[in-house]
């Protein structure tokens, strides 16, 4: 069964439409890579399933349940939009991890906030709760490579690392979906690899996943399925050998094609890429 | 010699006022100004503009001009005189005058240090289930606090000396007190005032460094 489920998303900024009626589903334990030129509307799209922007008409389902139908204001109300965001997480194209939080506080601080309202309504719980998420915190430090890091500050660690914090934190609330919103466009390129390296990681571990890239070798490798999208619509979806290495569409063709020749010219990108 | 100690401690005394003011008028004015700078960021159109020209008004005209007239404006309306008549009733004009300024002028570094927080900072919060109240003061308050302290310190070594203005409604301040002394003839004690204003604000100078470096443990 489809675990994510979108039909008939739009969304429009003024004048502007940016999705116009996008639909698509995703299995449990699948990872779906969304490519694009920018503009195209990839990140508005990720930014409707997490809640940060409101779709002007969609339905969005997260394991057969409706989290979001506009056409139902029952599923709009402010105080359910919170929960329901928990369902995903996201992780940003500028990591904006806390600065005034260690790595460690950073990843735990969601999830103590969530334990001391529980507690609040329970009684109770309150230490062993806590030592438990401090503890998952530094089992996921150690996936990403990062436990000597806990009690540094974000200013302190390189863009490489401070993503990696971020994937961490975003782990730490056990989203069902997690999405990344050009996860390594902030980075130097000798420091995406560390990045990448971290999500194939999880795609091995049959994490659920929405990427939003520009890494083409990277989506071919790790991604289950590809959507191509342009001017707000899907152009192409499928498998990666045949979106990426075998487009049938002509608008596709030509943007792996403009794509390609500007990543020949600049750093890394379509066949380089060492991660 | 005598007259030296007896000025000085004169002087001292007067100089109390000014303390009084300084210190009254941020306790009010700090979280006045907070709610002012909510009020000019509101979604609610009208509130905002007559918070903007608020704001407008009293940073665009004198201190001195506002201590008088909220001192004699009752009273020239016809509204009886709310202040009463002795030195109680001027110092409570000056202190009102003072903490609506200064309110105005912490409203807008307010505001400049809350809009300057990367909306990635709130927006993060938000997908990790935050509500608006824990992001406020789990994730923006530190922040903010962090970037509006240069610019608050500035304003708050500015109230120190403009507390002497509170003498054109004759409340006796250090300055209005060493005057009476250059009237008989006497200048140093007018002079001397400024040691006053130094050693106060050099306080606050190395309050306001202790403060700085508190924060400098993170980078916002």
């Amino acid at each position: 069964m489809a675990i994510l489920e979108v039909e008939h998303i739009f969304k429009r900024f003024g004048d502007t439409e940016v999705l116009k009626g996008i639909t698509f589903s995703l299995e449990q334990g699948q990872a779906l890579a969304i490519i694009g030129s920018s503009g195209s509307g990839k990140t508005t799209l990720l930014r409707c399933l997490n809640f940060l922007e409101k779709p002007d008409a969609g339905i969005i389902r997260v394991g057969g349940n409706v989290l979001l139908d506009t056409s139902d204001p029952t599923t709009q109300q402010e105080a359910q939009i919170r929960k329901k965001r928990l369902h995903f997480g996201l992780v940003f194209q500028s990591f904006n991890l806390f600065p005034q939080y260690t790595v460690l506080k950073n990843i735990t601080l969601a999830s103590e906030l969530l334990a001391k309202e529980q507690a609040d309504r329970k009684a109770g719980a309150g230490k062993a709760a806590l030592q438990q998420i401090e503890a998952e915190a530094y089992t996921l430090l150690e996936q990403m490579g990062l436990t000597e890091k806990a009690r540094s500050y974000p200013h302190q660690l390189s863009g490489g690392q401070q993503q990696r914090v971020a994937i961490a934190r975003a782990l730490a609330l056990h989203p069902s979906i997690l999405c990344f919103d050009e996860p390594t466009s902030a980075l130097d390129p000798e420091l995406t690899g560390e990045v990448l390296r971290v999500i194939r990681s999880l795609a091995a571990k049959k994490t659920t996943m929405v990427i939003v890239t520009h890494e083409m070798a990277f989506a071919r490798d790790v991604a289950d399925h590809v959507i191509f999208m342009d001017d707000g619509v899907i152009v192409e979806a499928g498998r990666p050998e045949d979106v990426i290495s075998n487009p049938r569409e002509e608008r596709t063709r030509q943007f792996l094609q403009r794509f390609s020749k500007e990543a020949a010219g600049g750093q890394g990108g379509w066949d380089g890429g060492d991660f | 010699m005598n007259d030296f100690s007896v000025i000085i401690g004169r002087l001292l005394e007067s100089f109390w006022l000014n303390c009084e003011l300084f210190f009254l008028t941020l306790l009010f004015a700090l979280p006045l100004g907070l709610v002012i700078s909510f009020g000019s960021m509101s979604r609610f159109k009208p509130l905002a503009a007559f918070t903007k020209t608020l704001v407008w008004i009293v940073r665009g005209t004198p201190l001195m001009l506002q201590v008088i007239i909220i001192f004699f404006a009752p009273g020239l309306l016809g509204w009886g005189t709310p202040w009463g008549t002795g030195a109680d009733g001027r110092f409570a004009a000056a202190l009102v005058a003072f903490v609506i300024n200064y309110a105005c002028y912490f409203s807008e570094i307010y505001r400049s240090g809350i809009q300057g927080i990367p909306r990635g900072q709130t927006e993060a919060g938000q997908v990790l289930g935050m509500t608006r109240t824990q992001i406020f003061f789990r994730i923006t308050l530190m922040q903010v606090i962090k970037r509006i302290l240069p610019p608050m310190a500035n304003e708050i070594i500015t109230l120190v000396k403009d507390t002497s203005l509170a003498r054109i409604i004759s409340n006796k301040e250090i300055i209005m007190m060493a005057q009476e002394y250059t009237a008989k003839g006497l200048i140093w004690p007018l002079f001397s005032t400024a040691v006053f204003f130094l050693a106060f604000v050099g306080i606050l100078t190395l309050l306001f460094n202790w403060l700085e470096k508190k924060l400098d443990y993170f980078k916002a």
